[in-house]
């Protein structure tokens, strides 16, 4: 007869309290061509991953795209690398010590849409080119390995959200505003400097409406991961992580999540409908935000000005004495 | 378990510790400037001021000469712009000079930092260059008081006890091995303090106050009319504001309405003054410190040979104002006066059509639009005519809304165009402001001519 167990809430803990060692498992069993073709690592087992995830490392595959896309991503690290590192004289504690503020940048504006010399942007514009091939290879890779899975392909759509941003920041605006200097410089401070000035140079991006709901699905997006996981792991007890299996066959654990939200707001989403309330938003944040920079000085130049233009931007009392320009007044100097 | 937790834990203590090094220990006091949720507020953290308070002391003032006697021209030789003080006057301004910017020369060999043991000669280029220093704050004094107001500067208040000023600029150093066949900077991306430890271009002061490129780069329409500046600009233009923001010991609201950046009509009345700052130091560095760059020895030039430069952080040392704004002009009232001839005055305008003149606001605003400032120009264009006229400035308000907000609404909008005038280069005894009045048989609240200023000659 089974003794009595006192009550331990185990589950209440950020990491995985207990790790079952098991036999390695390969997966599914597949069509023998997509089993083992590609595939260059075995698996293992890692403590340490175990304790935030699946303790088990691989296989990894790594096919033709895989390894291109490798490839591609390595020559461009390398550039920009080898410019930050000879901007720097070669001096690798001068590298350490700057690296946040090291950068590869884009072409003065004076190139326009030309090819410049390699040290005036070349080497910008050919990291461009390595970096691109290798993100839209790593998305055929992975669009490849969910349809040879028998999966649907949502992860590597999702990924082409943030492409999309990437492409339209780096290749589409450039391409439209006529200069591949008005692009992102590669680096940790100066994307973050070019930012700041994108924007004030726009005339303010919160103006932006597409600047806006891009904010609204980066942050929503966070709102509902939170919501979600968190709930899942309060009713982990009912066996409520097993998300799956209750899509179609709901049991306490989903009757008792879904009630909590129902009485707290009135509405629940459903073991499935959460998903695809998340997938959206996370594929909303970057679509949006790249329409809202494609638009920006293409077809706005001063996006507050746009928003008094259309009663988006309010008006507030003055409290202070407005300056005036002195650059309108006769006798001032010029 | 513990001991597998030990590593994580001593990582995770020494990142914290590490991302935490940059920043200042709270607490910091904020000041709200504008109305509320505008995120219009000045930061302060009070115990860098403490830090600070030693750069703020003045020097000890002395007693006043008499304007009595000889006059120095006619007792000393080669004295070429104070030779119409008395001798007295002219002797108390070089002893306050030498404990302005050379004081640790000592009191005996003291007047030798500039002078030859003849003292009317010009061998030594200290000597040169502190005549043309002279020149420059005369100038100053006389001419940019839309920056420097009545407060006024003195030798002092760029070198503070130092023969060179703390805070000058240098065109920078071409980048080394910048014609290799990669690692270009681009004059940026390097942890420079002349653009507050940002990655933005570290020079912004040949373009902008040597050189007078466009700092404005924000475009004047909602959609695109031609503006072609580029991002790249931007963070130029980026630059000389982090540099201001440094210097001034200010953020950016203390300028700017930092969700319009470029709308004078929302601006801070500072930014006005900050306008005339840049033109004052591009003015500074080209009419008086280029033209030394023969007079230098060559180690007291720049990498590129070039002169020590002014810029806002030479005077102001982190402070909003100089000193905090305390004047010790009055006390060498000799540094005031010569310069330029004033700039040959725009032809009269008929000055009759100026007055009474009223200018007309939008609801709740204080701000001057583009006809208001025709107004102002003419108003400005006619009193500069005439110079013995005067005006008085009324501000009035609708009846509709809160009195007291109103009333001070109304002061606001006849201090704007006070502003206005006194920037236009009217001198400020010149214009009168008379109490705010509430329109006369406005039952009905709200009307567009109540919301106005009257202009008229007194």
């Amino acid at each position: 007869m089974a003794q009595y167990q006192p009550f331990v809430p185990q589950y209440q803990n950020l990491f995985t309290q207990v790790q079952v060692v098991a036999p390695l498992h390969d997966g599914p069993p597949l069509p023998t061509e997509y089993e083992t073709r590609g595939r260059v690592f075995g698996a293992t087992l890692s403590y340490w991953l175990g304790v935030i995830g699946n303790a088990q490392i691989g296989p990894i595959y790594l096919g033709t795209l895989g390894i291109l896309s490798l490839f591609c991503g390595v020559v461009a690290f390398q550039i920009i690398g080898w410019n930050m590192l000879a901007s720097v004289n070669y001096s690798p504690l001068e590298f350490l010590r700057q690296l946040p503020w090291l950068a590869l940048e884009p072409p003065p504006p004076g190139y326009g849409l030309r090819i410049p010399p390699l040290n005036q942007g070349g080497w910008w514009l050919m990291t461009g080119f390595f970096l691109t091939a290798s993100l839209l290879l790593w998305w055929a890779r992975m669009y490849r390995r969910a349809r040879q899975l028998g999966m649907g392909t949502h992860v590597a759509w999702a990924f082409m959200a943030a492409i999309w941003l990437y492409l339209v920041l780096g290749f589409f605006r450039p391409i439209l505003m006529g200069s591949w200097g008005e692009a992102v410089p590669f680096g940790i401070f100066p994307h973050l400097d070019w930012t700041a000035a994108f924007s004030l140079r726009y005339g303010n991006l919160f103006y932006n409406p597409f600047h806006m709901l891009s904010i609204v699905f980066l942050y929503g997006a966070t709102l509902l991961f939170a919501m979600h996981g968190a709930t899942i792991l309060a009713v982990t007890r009912y066996g409520g992580e097993r998300e799956i299996e209750q899509i179609v066959d709901r049991g306490t654990a989903s009757e008792r999540a879904a009630l909590f939200w129902r009485w707290t707001m009135g509405f629940n989403a459903t073991m499935e409908s959460i998903h695809r309330w998340a997938w959206w938003f996370a594929v909303l944040c970057p679509l949006t935000g790249g329409i809202g920079i494609l638009l920006t000085g293409t077809v706005v130049d001063n996006w507050y000005l746009w928003a008094v233009k259309h009663g988006v931007a309010p008006a507030y009392p003055a409290v202070y004495v407005p300056a005036v320009d002195p650059a309108s007044l006769i006798g001032v100097k010029p | 378990m513990s001991r597998v937790w030990k590593l994580p834990k001593l990582m995770a203590a020494v990142a914290a510790a590490a991302l935490l090094a940059g920043c200042e220990r709270p607490p910091v006091e904020v000041v709200q400037s504008g109305f509320r949720g505008t995120g219009m507020e000045q930061v302060v953290n009070p115990r860098r001021l403490v830090d600070q308070t030693y750069l703020n002391v003045l020097p000890e003032r002395l007693d006043p000469a008499s304007p009595d006697g000889p006059k120095a021209k006619d007792v000393y030789q080669n004295v070429k712009v104070l030779g119409d003080l008395s001798v007295g006057e002219f002797t108390r301004l070089m002893v306050a000079m030498n404990s302005w910017v050379a004081p640790k020369e000592g009191p005996n060999a003291a007047c030798l930092y500039c002078h030859t043991n003849n003292f009317a000669e010009d061998t030594k280029y200290q000597k040169v260059v502190a005549r043309k220093m002279i020149q420059m704050t005369r100038d100053i004094n006389s001419n940019w008081k839309q920056h420097v107001a009545d407060t006024g500067v003195t030798c002092w208040t760029c070198h503070r006890g130092q023969p060179v000023p703390t805070n000058v600029w240098f065109a920078p150093a071409p980048q080394k091995h910048a014609t290799r066949m990669l690692g270009d900077k681009a004059e940026q991306n390097t942890p420079a303090a002349s653009v507050g430890l940002s990655s933005l271009p570290y020079d912004p002061f040949g373009p902008y106050l040597e050189q007078a490129r466009p700092i404005r780069v924000i475009g004047d329409t909602a959609l695109p009319t031609g503006n072609r500046a580029s991002t790249k600009q931007t963070e130029f233009t980026y630059g000389l504001m982090m540099h201001m923001s440094t210097a001034l010991g200010v953020n950016c609201t203390y300028c700017h309405n930092t969700r319009a950046m470029a709308e004078w009509s929302q601006s801070p009345p500072q930014r006005a003054t900050a306008w005339h700052g840049i033109r004052m130091a591009r003015a500074l560095n080209t009419e008086y410190m280029t033209p030394l760059t023969d007079v230098f020895p060559a180690q007291s030039r720049g990498p590129t040979g070039d002169v020590p430069k002014l810029n806002c952080a030479t005077c102001h040392q982190g402070a909003y104002k100089p000193m905090y704004g305390q004047s010790m002009l009055k006390d060498h009232p000799e540094l005031v006066g010569g310069g330029r001839p004033a700039a040959a005055a725009a032809p009269a305008a008929a000055p009759a059509a100026a007055f009474p003149a009223t200018l007309f606001f939008a609801v709740g605003s204080a701000a001057l639009d583009g006809e208001d400032l025709q107004v102002v120009n003419q108003i400005a264009a006619a009193m500069r005519g005439d110079p013995a006229v005067k005006v008085s400035i009324s501000g009035f308000h609708s009846a509709a809304g809160d009195l007291a907000q109103n009333q001070e609404l109304a002061k606001n909008r006849a201090f704007a165009v006070r502003g206005a005038l006194i920037a236009s280069g009217i001198a400020e005894d010149r214009l009168v402001l008379e109490k705010p009045a509430q329109t006369e048989a406005n039952v009905s609240g709200e009307d567009p001519r109540s919301r106005r200023v009257d202009v008229a000659a007194r």
